[in-house]
């Protein structure tokens, strides 16, 4: 079952350069997609346009048999509802003025009467936010402090907590491994893939990392400049028939 | 930044201390005054003209007579009063503008800058002295020069913080989970903003008194014979030599107030700054 498609998207900050050119890509329920691709290739453009923050020039984004584009107010809130996002930095993905309890309640707050939690169960905000942080192997003491008392690792499990917290479908990571030291970076990848297990949501994993990619992702696709060039199982990423860009990836790592 | 050199837990021990009793004996003075006065600030005793203190007078009384604590006591109910008002004006009328100017950008963000450049391109005093001048002298046209300029401040704060948070991923993601503008400006700027629109504003409410003050001296503001600290200083200059009690006591009062208003800056500012507490 497709959680969303993505179809002939394009999209330009400057007249004349895309900086999404023409990308069909599409996600199945319960699956990491991952995006590989080296810096400014349009990456997080292409993850802008899907969460809705940049408005998109061309093609189209379906979700629920509808696109995005024409979507009602009420569809558009049942698709953020079921869409979230961690970013690259946890720093400055948490209000720095809010305790960790109250960053992490502000999606649920938002869709509280619409949601029927599965997985978690919500009695009190205070055991809530206790029973995400035991959920992402955090003190749930934390709850209590302000972001700047945490390291950058644990940050990032805050952010991944709040994403989780309503249950999407989807979660776009852009990117949430690469401002963390690499035994951190270990670590939130099995957070991730864990997660996802028992959760059963779908990721869309933008990363330049492409061993964290294979490691978490059991399709991946190869992005430059705007286009999408090679799209394959994470199994067949040594075949002959591999775009050669892919194989210059494979071979720096 | 504070005055007296203590570690800084001693620091903020002392500070609250001093700020709540400060509070506590302006409130007295403020509750006293609505309570019971003995004499009438205004009345004129000229056959009692300078006395020196006694039961009757415990400041004594000034050049016609009247009881100088009782004018002291009223006018700090004056003064606290006006620049409590033009404060309360400046802040609803700038935070309001800075938000929208922030917020919406465009030719209404560069019409405000414009104009907030020219009031910032002179100093505060010399505005409200022209302004009030051009009106004429009396308490309200000083009141809404002091407005006039103080405004400013805040919309030009408050915009430059909404500038700068707006960039930030944890506002973009709040956009992406479907939260209003309003529920933005209230849940996530708002904490921002409010720790800096207290300090400026205790700060401000020190300057403002200073303002009133001042101008009233020089005959803008207050008219005689309203007992206003800063008209009560320049009627006492004639008797300066002779009487120089009737220029301290309105002088000792501005002095005590404004330092209050300050140290309760200091203190906010530090009560708004969550980073600070990790420090020893």
């Amino acid at each position: 079952m497709t959680v969303i498609e993505i179809n002939n998207l394009k999209k330009s900050y400057h007249p004349g350069k895309l900086a999404v050119n023409d990308v069909s890509l599409s996600i199945a329920k319960g699956e990491s997609l991952g995006l590989v691709g080296e810096s400014g290739c349009g990456k997080s453009t292409l993850a802008r346009c899907l969460l809705g923050v940049e408005k998109v020039d061309g093609g189209s984004i379906i979700y629920n048999e509808r696109s995005l584009a024409n979507a009602s107010r009420k569809a558009l809130r049942d698709y953020r509802r079921n869409v979230q996002t961690v970013f690259q930095n946890p720093t400055a993905a948490l209000n720095p003025k809010l305790k960790i309890k109250d960053s992490l309640l502000d999606p649920f707050l938002q869709f509280q009467d619409e949601l029927q939690l599965e997985h978690f169960h919500f009695s009190s905000k205070q055991a809530f936010v206790e029973q995400l942080l035991e959920t992402v192997e955090l003190p749930k003491e934390l709850g209590d402090r302000y972001p700047h008392e945490l390291s950058g690792g644990q940050k990032q499990r805050v952010t991944i907590a709040r994403a989780i917290s309503i249950e999407p479908k989807l979660i776009v990571l852009d990117e949430p491994t690469a401002s963390l030291d690499v035994l951190s970076q270990g670590a939130i990848l099995e957070l991730l893939a864990s997660l996802q297990e028992t959760l059963g949501m779908s990721y869309l994993f933008i990363s330049h990392d492409l061993a964290a990619v294979h490691q978490l992702c059991q399709r991946i696709a190869v992005m430059k400049d705007g286009e999408i060039l090679d799209v394959f199982q994470r199994d067949n990423i040594y075949d002959n028939s591999r775009h050669d860009y892919t194989k210059e990836l494979i071979s720096i790592f | 930044m504070s005055v007296i050199a203590l570690s800084p837990k001693k620091i903020k021990k002392t500070k609250i201390w001093l700020i709540s009793a400060l509070l506590v004996l302006l409130l007295a003075v403020v509750a006293y005054t609505f309570l019971y006065l003995k004499h009438d600030a205004t009345m004129t005793d000229v056959g009692n003209r300078l006395a020196s203190p006694s039961w009757e007078h415990p400041m004594g009384t000034d050049h016609l007579g009247r009881d100088v604590l009782t004018r002291l006591l009223l006018g700090f109910r004056l003064t606290v009063g006006y620049s409590l008002i033009a404060l309360a004006a400046a802040v609803i009328i700038g935070v309001p503008f800075g938000l929208l100017a922030g917020l919406r950008g465009g030719w209404l963000d560069r019409v405000f800058m414009r104009i907030a450049d020219g009031f910032l391109a002179f100093p505060d005093t010399v505005i409200a002295i022209v302004l009030s001048g051009l009106l004429g002298p009396g308490i309200g046209n000083l009141l809404f020069a002091i407005v006039l300029v103080k405004w400013v401040n805040y919309a030009r704060m408050v915009r430059s913080t909404v500038l700068t948070e707006v960039q930030k991923d944890y506002i973009t993601i709040a956009r992406i989970n479907g939260l209003s503008t309003f529920t933005i400006m209230r849940r996530h700027l708002l904490p921002h903003i409010i720790g800096n629109v207290l300090v400026l504003a205790s700060l401000d409410f020190g300057k403002i008194i200073l303002l009133i003050s001042s101008l009233s001296y020089i005959g803008l503001g207050a008219q005689p014979p309203t007992p206003e600290w800063g008209a009560m200083l320049n009627e006492s200059r004639p008797y300066f030599q002779a009487n120089p009690e009737m220029m301290v006591y309105p002088g000792l009062a501005i002095v005590v107030v404004v330092l209050v208003a300050n140290v309760l800056g200091d203190y906010l500012r530090d009560k708004f700054d969550v980073k600070k507490e990790v420090q020893p």
